[in-house]
């Protein structure tokens, strides 16, 4: 039988804390423990709780990874604390650890938010399968492995709201659905079952709320502690959004689409180029940047701009593997 | 140990609206002694854009910029952190998926390349960090920079995901508590600005589409170093710069108070410190002046 020894260390904690009933404003609490290298974070949580400071609050329950109640952050990362090794987060952050909930404009009691706006946008995006059931069916409704790995893990997501909170864009944009909400809708939208369809992706091709005002920070994939990846589920409905022609021409597909023009025909990027084919008129909003910049050397006009080498072969390429039409 | 040489994917950018980065690489690249050749067959990565469009069509036009870096038999090193990640999205589905690879291999048989796996990709950054080192870089300055506060801006695309960018990297970058720029800063004799944006997102990849979110994004990222005593901010990432240093008036607006600080690329701050002349950093191409020297 093999054996390791378990360690001890001494970590400080800064531990958010507030009470929205009685609090003007949140305080940090210290606490200095011995931490064990068999320990998670939310082993912390609990002797906080239970050795200091009856009042301390915080969200838990099944401490197996897969209630989704526990997320916080340590460190400005959001985190599950039941599965998240103590010995990781002092390798990571060092012996002196912030402990904040997942957000802190909603923090209702300590680490305890208020995730209204999470369920708000799950419900909105309509996560469940839309789908005419007979109901006196002759045959089992049969889905291939094939037709289940197209799911590609999105229904793994425990709706911990860790990459929700991570997200910049849900922190300024409080219309737009963030990244839970979208791994959610391809959970969907990937099911061979659901006749939502084409009804679903156009409220995801929404201006403002859907997916094209992500941001591509990738903080979704970095926090998901299920690895569901969202910000691959979102790439995946921008794809949709064409292949299904539920795309329209606006400002946000032809600078994706642009991209392949410019291409083609530079092999580099046009950039003065690209601005104008997917601002269309709205490029002279664009013009006293565009002057402030020309100044400074730092727009080439489209006669000037050095070419690709080889561009023949990219022109090739662009036409044979092309596989989306727009 | 013999010269260093990379093979140098300049992406879109320095050839265009941050001459300087370009300038500023090649001055860097003679003062430390890395050859770089130039792949000036590559086409542009599609910036993140490209792939939401027709992934697969990213797919192989990357794999054929990277099939370029192997007919030399070298590293391919990029100087933008969009180029990087797509880059290396692209090797390591590639690397990891026999058919995909398959698939893609036969679209560029058709222009006679292949794509092997057999050349890395890494950014400028973390080529010198690993390759050269930081004791040896700090031995190399002749005008430490100790008289600034300078302010690391990591951009998304070099960090996140950390599995995938850790990959190539010697010494694994914490997203969360991200070393290697701040690292640098250091070993240039500056004295570096901690902030809570240096590894957040600047907005720029939705400027067209949703200009209020990035404006705000990137206006937080100037008044963060600004509060924290900055006198410029550094990055590694020319798209960054392009948010950060050149439409301050609109992240003023945005967020409601006065923001402005020289942003100064990576090479840029290290040119200085190794000694280039001001001419050959492109400092003159900035829209927020660099007054400081």
């Amino acid at each position: 039988m093999s054996t390791h020894a378990i360690t001890s260390q001494k970590v400080n904690f800064k531990v958010f804390r507030f009470n929205a009933d009685e609090d003007y404003l949140p305080y940090y609490e210290n606490y200095e423990m011995d931490v064990t290298s068999e320990e998670v974070v939310l082993d912390i949580l609990n002797r906080i709780k239970w050795d200091n400071d009856g009042s301390f609050s915080y969200r838990r329950s099944c401490r197996h990874g897969i209630c989704g109640t526990c997320a916080i952050k340590v460190n400005g990362r959001s985190t599950l604390a039941c599965k998240e090794s103590m010995t990781n987060m002092i390798e990571y952050f060092g012996n002196e650890l912030t402990l904040e909930p997942l957000s802190k404009s909603r923090a209702v009691k300590d680490l305890i938010i208020d995730k209204g706006d999470f369920w708000a946008k799950n419900d909105a995006i309509h996560p469940y399968l839309v789908s005419h059931i007979d109901e006196h069916p002759e045959m089992e409704c049969a889905v291939t492995p094939e037709q289940a790995n197209a799911l590609n893990d999105a229904d793994l997501c425990i709706q911990c709201g860790a990459c929700h909170y991570a997200c910049p864009v849900v922190e300024v944009n409080e219309e737009f659905f963030g990244p839970a909400a979208f791994a959610k809708a391809y959970r969907f939208e990937a099911d061979v079952r659901d006749d939502a369809h084409t009804t679903r992706l156009i409220e995801l091709n929404a201006e403002n709320q859907g997916v094209w005002d992500c941001v591509k920070c990738m903080e979704c994939a970095e926090v998901c502690p299920k690895d569901v990846d969202p910000i691959a589920k979102i790439t995946s409905l921008h794809n949709m959004l064409f292949s299904e022609g539920v795309a329209k021409s606006n400002v946000a597909t032809r600078h994706a689409v642009g991209f392949k023009h410019s291409i083609a025909r530079n092999g580099v990027l046009d950039e003065g180029g690209m601005v104008l084919y997917s601002e269309g008129l709205g490029v002279v909003k664009h013009l006293p940047l565009a002057l402030k910049m020309f100044r400074k050397g730092k727009i080439v006009p489209p006669w000037a701009i050095t070419k690709s080498d080889n561009l023949d072969e990219i022109q090739k390429l662009v036409k044979s593997s092309s596989t989306v039409k727009f | 140990m013999g010269k260093l040489k990379y093979a140098l994917f300049t992406g879109c950018t320095a050839k265009q609206s941050t001459p300087e980065q370009m300038i500023s690489t090649m001055a860097v690249a003679d003062k430390l002694g890395i050859e770089l050749v130039e792949l000036t067959e590559a086409s542009c990565c599609g910036a993140s854009h490209l792939q939401d469009y027709d992934d697969f069509l990213s797919l192989v036009l990357n794999a054929r910029n990277i099939a370029y870096a192997e007919k030399h038999d070298l590293t391919m090193v990029t100087i933008c952190n969009t180029c990087q990640l797509n880059t290396a999205m692209t090797k390591h589905r590639l690397d990891n998926n026999a058919d995909l690879k398959t698939r893609v291999n036969e679209k560029l048989l058709e222009v006679g390349l292949e794509y092997k796996g057999t050349s890395l990709v890494t950014h400028f950054l973390y080529a010198i960090i690993d390759d050269i080192g930081l004791d040896k870089i700090a031995e190399m300055v002749v005008t430490p920079l100790s008289q600034f506060n300078i302010a690391p801006f990591y951009g998304c695309h070099n960090i996140r995901p950390s599995e995938l960018q850790n990959e190539t990297h010697k010494t694994p970058e914490n997203p969360y508590n991200p070393r290697s720029l701040d690292d640098l800063i250091i070993a240039c004799g500056g004295q570096t600005v901690d902030y809570e944006e240096k590894n957040k997102c600047c907005g720029f990849h939705v400027e067209l589409q949703a200009p209020k979110t990035s404006a705000i994004l990137a206006g937080k990222a100037v008044a963060g170093a600004m509060d924290n005593n900055a006198d410029f901010i550094v990055t590694p990432c020319p798209l960054c710069h392009l948010k950060l240093d050149t439409q301050t008036d609109h992240l003023s607006t945005a967020i409601g108070r006065e923001v402005a600080l020289p942003v100064l690329h990576m090479q840029q701050m290290l040119g200085l410190a190794l000694g280039c002349d001001s001419d050959k950093l492109g400092l003159q191409h900035h829209v927020e002046k660099v007054d400081f020297i």
